[in-house]
């Protein structure tokens, strides 16, 4: 849980946003608190960029406000503001060397040159490119460049980094390095960062909190684990990992808040916080490593849900399946595997009743 | 494969073959003119000197040079003034607007800029419309002196030359990665000190391409001179047309246009110099 008594560094208050009358963002208000790392998370088109532009003071509102530690900075252009980006491209200036990327923030602030000479130093060892100074961005590998990007941004002490997709242009294991590395950065020069980006499992990797948008609205505000465990809606359960979702009614009320839901003709226990009465509508939700599967004789009959495994996906740590339910959806399931049974597999066709860990399931009312 | 080869062959073979017959080899003929003696008889008489190349440096010639190249820089200098701002602004104009404004720059060429220069003599004569303008506007009382003058040169250069300077720097300019601009906003630089030290430094190319567009065809273009400029305003071009038609001296119109070739391959070698250097290749790598 977000913790109240920490001071919001930036906050949106009902900022609203359109290009060419299609709303981009609608609506949006948030808080981001000092010294976090924050994601926003969501598909391409959301409004995402859109609204760490607005934080950079890059693209202007049409109605809303933004504050930067309590102060309205709505108006304040973007050369004003105690904010940095580190672009998507890296925007380094090509006929600049590193030196000289780097030391522009600083040159603009006018500071004393020795000054700048130690801090942009001290920036180009903690993102290990002294030796690389003099050089022109285009001689420099992409991993390279982006941690010239961060360290341009970070020499400027500003209160908030933003930072656009700044690492999908890199390959799998650089991504993966450099996850850590921002991280640690982020510990080490203790600023708020917020970090836009597509990438589900970066978003779960590196954030405090994640913000889930879609069509220009949030959709949900938690830490990873909120969003992973107990998505809000449909759209987060999707959009984040794998997710089995199966269409229930609730049959009766058990007990205070354990409910008996049908699905398919199969009855499930299932525990929600929610209040509900026999015939509401229901979606159950169940991450693939949350469901386990029994292997059955093929003519034997089940209570539970069955089918057949019609796809066996070796992972390393896990074994995937992919069934086919007799009621004709598909259902993946993600088995780790059992140090005791060393030959531990399934094979194709093979007939299968599912069930899952009780109260792990998560329950969204159909709407 | 044999095939697409062998007219791979074929055309690049008829490729080298006309520039050997059209390009090379008369320019070699004028090179080997330059260093052979006038001949009344026979226009060239095969006795080898240097005297063409040496006389060039007689004061005569010598301040027709320099007037020359005097009157192209400031005509190129004009033109930058000009051009900049002008692929600047269209430059950061909406991309529906852009195309429109660019075919308006190249609409002029469709007529021959012979023909041009003599609209500047309409305009800018004793009794032209530039004269009358002012008259009726009562800025002077007597018509000005425009025709036959530097200013006149200059003017026409600058007119017919503006769109080889324009086009270049829009292309330069309209190249800019735009998140450069707003990178360099970001860290908190002023619109001005952008332009200074983003925009400007990555047009250079595109400014130096434009200045040789506009200062090359600028010192050959004789009948500029010849139509507005009078006797005392010549240019490179003119000195080598009245030696190969007037005067009938072809060695020494030769020495005269292999000098230019030198001085324009000097500048374009810069012009390279320079795209390198801006083509990030830095020293330590």
């Amino acid at each position: 849980m977000l913790n109240k008594n920490q001071n919001s560094i930036i906050r949106l208050a009902n900022a609203k946003k359109s290009f060419d009358n299609k709303i981009i963002i609608n609506d949006l208000t948030l808080d981001i608190y000092d010294g976090e790392f924050v994601t926003i998370l969501g598909p391409s088109g959301c409004g995402k960029t859109t609204a760490l532009r607005v934080l950079a003071g890059l693209e202007t509102l049409d109605s809303g406000d933004v504050y930067l530690s309590g102060k309205c900075i709505t108006h304040v252009p973007a050369e004003k503001r105690n904010t940095n980006t580190v672009f998507q491209g890296y925007a380094l200036f090509p006929h600049m060397t590193v030196f000289e990327n780097i030391a522009f923030g600083l040159r603009m602030q006018k500071l004393p040159a020795a000054e700048i000479k130690t801090r942009v130093e001290d920036i180009l060892q903690i993102v290990k490119l002294t030796d690389f100074r003099d050089r022109k961005p285009a001689q420099l590998s992409g991993g390279q460049q982006q941690r010239v990007a961060i360290a341009r941004a970070v020499v400027n002490r500003p209160k908030v980094l933003l930072l656009d997709e700044s690492l999908s242009a890199l390959d799998y294991k650089l991504r993966k390095e450099m996850q850590n590395e921002l991280k640690m950065l982020q510990r080490k020069l203790n600023i708020t960062f917020i970090f836009v980006t597509h990438d589900q499992e970066e978003a779960l990797t590196m954030s405090d909190r994640i913000i889930v948008m879609n069509n220009g609205n949030i959709e949900q505000i938690g830490t990873p684990r909120e969003i992973y465990e107990t998505p809000n809606n449909l759209f987060v359960a999707k959009f984040i990992g794998e997710i089995n979702i199966f269409p229930a009614t609730i049959e009766s009320c058990i007990s205070g808040n354990q409910y008996m839901a049908n699905i398919h003709g199969c009855h499930y226990p299932i525990a929600t916080e929610q209040t509900l009465v026999a015939g509401d509508a229901i979606n159950i939700l169940l991450r693939p490593e949350d469901l386990r599967i029994k292997e059955i004789d093929a003519k034997a009959t089940s209570e539970q849900l069955v089918g057949h495994i019609i796809e066996r996906n070796y992972k390393g740590m896990t074994l995937d399946s992919v069934i086919h339910l007799d009621s004709g959806e598909r259902v993946q399931i993600s088995e780790f595997f059992d140090e005791d049974d060393p030959d531990f597999d399934h094979s194709l066709g093979q007939k299968v009743a599912i069930t899952w860990v009780e109260s792990w399931e998560v329950i969204l009312k159909d709407d | 494969m044999i095939n697409s080869s062998a007219f791979k062959r074929l055309s690049i073979g008829l490729l080298v073959v006309w520039l050997s017959v059209f390009v090379l080899v008369p320019n070699l003929m004028i090179i080997a003119t330059s260093f052979l003696t006038r001949d009344d008889a026979n226009l060239i008489a095969m006795i080898f000197t240097f005297d063409n190349y040496t006389r060039l440096f007689d004061p005569l010639y010598f301040k027709v040079l320099t007037h020359s190249v005097y009157m192209a820089s400031l005509a190129t200098l004009f033109c930058l003034l000009i051009g900049y701002p002008f692929a600047y602004i269209v430059a950061k104009l909406p991309s529906k607007v852009r195309p429109i404004l660019l075919f308006m720059i190249i609409i002029p060429f469709w007529t021959n800029s012979l023909i041009r220069t003599y609209g500047i003599k309409i305009l800018l004569a004793k009794s032209g419309l530039l004269n009358d303008f002012l008259l009726w506007l009562h800025v002077i009382d007597k018509p000005l002196k425009l025709m036959y003058t530097e200013f006149a040169v200059i003017f026409a250069l600058v007119y017919i030359l503006l769109p080889f300077m324009i086009l270049p720097l829009f292309s330069s300019i309209e190249k800019i990665d735009r998140s450069l601009i707003e990178a360099a906003t970001d860290l908190g630089a002023s619109k001005f000190i952008t332009f200074l030290r983003v925009e400007l430094p990555l047009t250079l190319p595109g400014i130096v391409a434009g200045l040789l567009l506009v200062f090359l065809p600028a010192m050959g273009m004789f009948y500029i001179s010849d139509l507005v400029g009078g006797a005392k305003n010549l240019l490179i071009g003119n000195i080598i047309k009245t030696q190969f038609l007037n005067i009938r001296d072809w060695p020494f119109g030769s020495a005269a246009s292999v000098t230019l070739t030198v001085f324009m391959a000097g500048l374009l070698f810069f012009y390279y110099k320079v795209g390198k250097s801006i083509k990030n290749r830095g020293h330590n790598a």
